[in-house]
């Protein structure tokens, strides 16, 4: 097996995990309704459970380091989540078409990943998915509400939708070990999940009355694969890692 | 998390009872003296929905604002272990306050109009979330001791007569216990810890005092009395059986860590009971009418909150209704 294919692989999944799952804790105390709360809150921590599930098989598999020291010690640049989970909540439409688009690809993912080569992801690929299901139910019944709701709430979704595309398009950025995951059996690859998401979600958004934007190449955000990162992200990781900077010897 | 119903002078001169009709306030209170509980549907005095629903709506209050202090560190927990914890704190509370805002429903006012209460003042809400939660320990400290102060309240408050109410507690309780175990767990590593983390510790310590003082609210022989809630168990236990309830429990956990309180007369008497000096009643009042160090702060987050989610709200009830675009 090709350690470095899989090592990247869980970097970029347990990054994503841990930024989304940060960015999604922001709306605990601050929804449009204590029920948005809840399941932000909810989605959140399941999303940093899964992230500290990698984070552990990275650590107790591929002898990484601990993953608090992987979580809350690297540099901006170590990280390889794409820029879309770095951008701030913004308007809950935003927050809630990111939840959308990211967790749709996430359980594709993760399905996927159930029939990986590599068991201990497999394992955890089965586990989650079954916590990930209930993600997409949300986003999905969201859209469809709001999008078929007041007019303002179908306008919000669509330009929520327009602004976020390319962001979203660059989860699906490649990694430098595309033919050896497939190869291998690790994974299925960006390209044939990216092929499977789009499916996915175009019957949801049309029945939300949502119109997917047209695709330029050019415009897709990618770097983050490859610790090329937002503007958004050094301040994020300032924030998260605040207490621990205050002593670094300490154990909390 | 929630603090003593206070009950003002005021508040006390109105409970009137004398324009319902006799029988059936007696075969009221001859349920609840029988230890029965009361139901939604079933007939009650005005001044028991009053104050009821003004203590359940206080007490939902008290958990979704109680949630914004602890929530800002929620993204800068040190760990996985303490951010999860965190995490699924804080929406614990929040979960309590919809609990809440459901059992307060039943007596005849809707959570929008409860919200709107809250913003416009009307409604009270624990004085303990007034004030900041300046660093980690603050989190430690707020899980451990305010939680311990709310549990104290509410194990009693849910032997009260209000069926929904009551069983809104049970579970409030049951998750609350969790929290205070993790707060004693974080407690004990900072005490444990570098010189820097019982630094902090203390320092939040000698912060909370006070507030943990308030929480019970004022002293009986300060608080207007209520015979009439008693008696129709709204309120079971005096403010000052409450909190030396809390000082018991609480105190000696700390001081055995080798933490101190910043009160050279805090002590525990022969009789039991334990004797602190005046914590400042007047503040107590400053800050219940809004002069605390985050009133204003904690209104605000929850005005946006709801401002900025009104269209959410608004295209899932009312999807007919037109949106203005905004002139500017």
């Amino acid at each position: 097996m090709n350690n470095n294919a899989v090592k990247e692989l869980l970097y970029k999944m347990a990054d994503d995990a841990l930024i989304i799952g940060h960015r999604n804790s922001e709306w605990t105390g601050i929804g449009p309704m204590l029920e948005e709360d809840l399941a932000f809150s909810s989605i959140a921590q399941d999303k940093i459970g899964h992230a500290l599930a990698l984070y552990t098989i990275l650590h107790d598999v591929l002898g990484e380091p601990h993953p608090d020291q992987l979580g809350f010690m690297r540099k901006e640049k170590d990280f390889h989540c794409c820029q879309y989970v770095e951008q701030p909540i913004g308007e809950y439409d935003f927050s809630l078409m990111r939840q959308f688009l990211f967790d749709n690809a996430e359980l594709l993912r993760y399905e996927a990943l159930t029939r990986s080569s590599f068991e201990p992801l497999a394992q955890l690929a089965r586990k989650a998915k079954g916590e990930i299901k209930y993600h997409v139910m949300h986003g999905d019944t969201f859209m469809k509400q709001l999008g078929n709701g007041s007019e303002e709430s179908q306008a919000r979704l669509q330009s929520a939708l327009n602004n976020s595309w390319h962001l979203a398009l660059g989860i699906f950025e490649n990694s430098e070990f595309e033919k050896e995951l497939i190869q291998e059996g690790i994974f299925t690859g960006e390209e044939e999940l990216k092929r499977k998401w789009l499916e996915k979600i175009t019957p949801t958004l049309e029945a939300a009355n949502l119109k997917l934007p047209a695709t330029e190449e050019n415009k897709i955000v990618y770097g983050g694969r490859k610790g090329s990162h937002s503007e958004f992200l050094t301040p994020l990781l300032n924030e998260m890692t605040e207490v621990v900077r205050t002593d670094i010897d300490a154990e909390w | 998390m929630y603090g003593s119903t206070n009950i003002t002078e005021e508040d006390a001169r109105r409970m009137n009872v004398s324009d319902e009709e006799p029988e059936k306030l007696l075969a009221f209170e001859d349920r609840i003296a029988r230890g029965e509980k009361i139901e939604p549907g079933d007939w009650m005095p005005k001044e028991y929905r009053r104050q009821l629903l003004r203590m359940i709506e206080q007490h939902a209050h008290s958990e979704i604002v109680g949630a914004l202090p602890e929530g800002t560190w929620i993204t800068r927990a040190p760990n996985f272990r303490r951010k999860l914890a965190l995490i699924a704190k804080v929406q614990d509370e929040i979960g309590h306050g919809q609990l809440l805002y459901s059992a307060a429903e039943t007596l005849g006012k809707t959570r929008e109009q409860m919200l709107e209460d809250l913003l416009n003042g009307k409604s009270k809400y624990s004085n303990v979330f007034n004030y900041p939660a300046k660093t980690w320990a603050d989190i430690a400290v707020i899980g451990f001791l305010v939680d311990g102060a709310a549990i104290v309240n509410q194990v009693i408050n849910s032997k009260g007569s209000y069926g929904p109410y009551c069983r809104a507690l049970e579970r409030i309780c049951y998750e609350e216990s969790f929290h205070l175990k993790q707060g004693h767990d974080n407690v004990v590593y900072l005490a444990t810890g570098t010189k820097h983390q019982r630094a902090i510790l203390q320092d939040a310590i000698n912060r909370w005092y006070r507030p943990l003082l308030h929480f019970f609210g004022p002293p009986d022989k300060m608080s207007a009395h209520s015979e009439k809630l008693m008696k129709w168990k709204v309120k079971l236990a005096s403010n000052d059986d409450m909190r030396n309830q809390f000082l018991d429990q609480y105190v000696p956990k700390i001081l055995e860590l080798d933490i101190t309180f910043p009160d050279p007369n805090l002590r525990k008497n022969n009789d039991g009971i334990w004797e602190f000096s005046d914590p400042d009643w007047e503040e107590f009042k400053r800050v219940i009418n809004g002069g605390g160090p985050c009133n204003a702060e904690r209104l605000e987050v929850r005005r946006y909150a709801e401002e900025a989610g009104r269209w959410v709200r608004q295209a899932l009830l009312n999807p007919q209704e037109k949106y203005q675009v905004p002139l500017a």
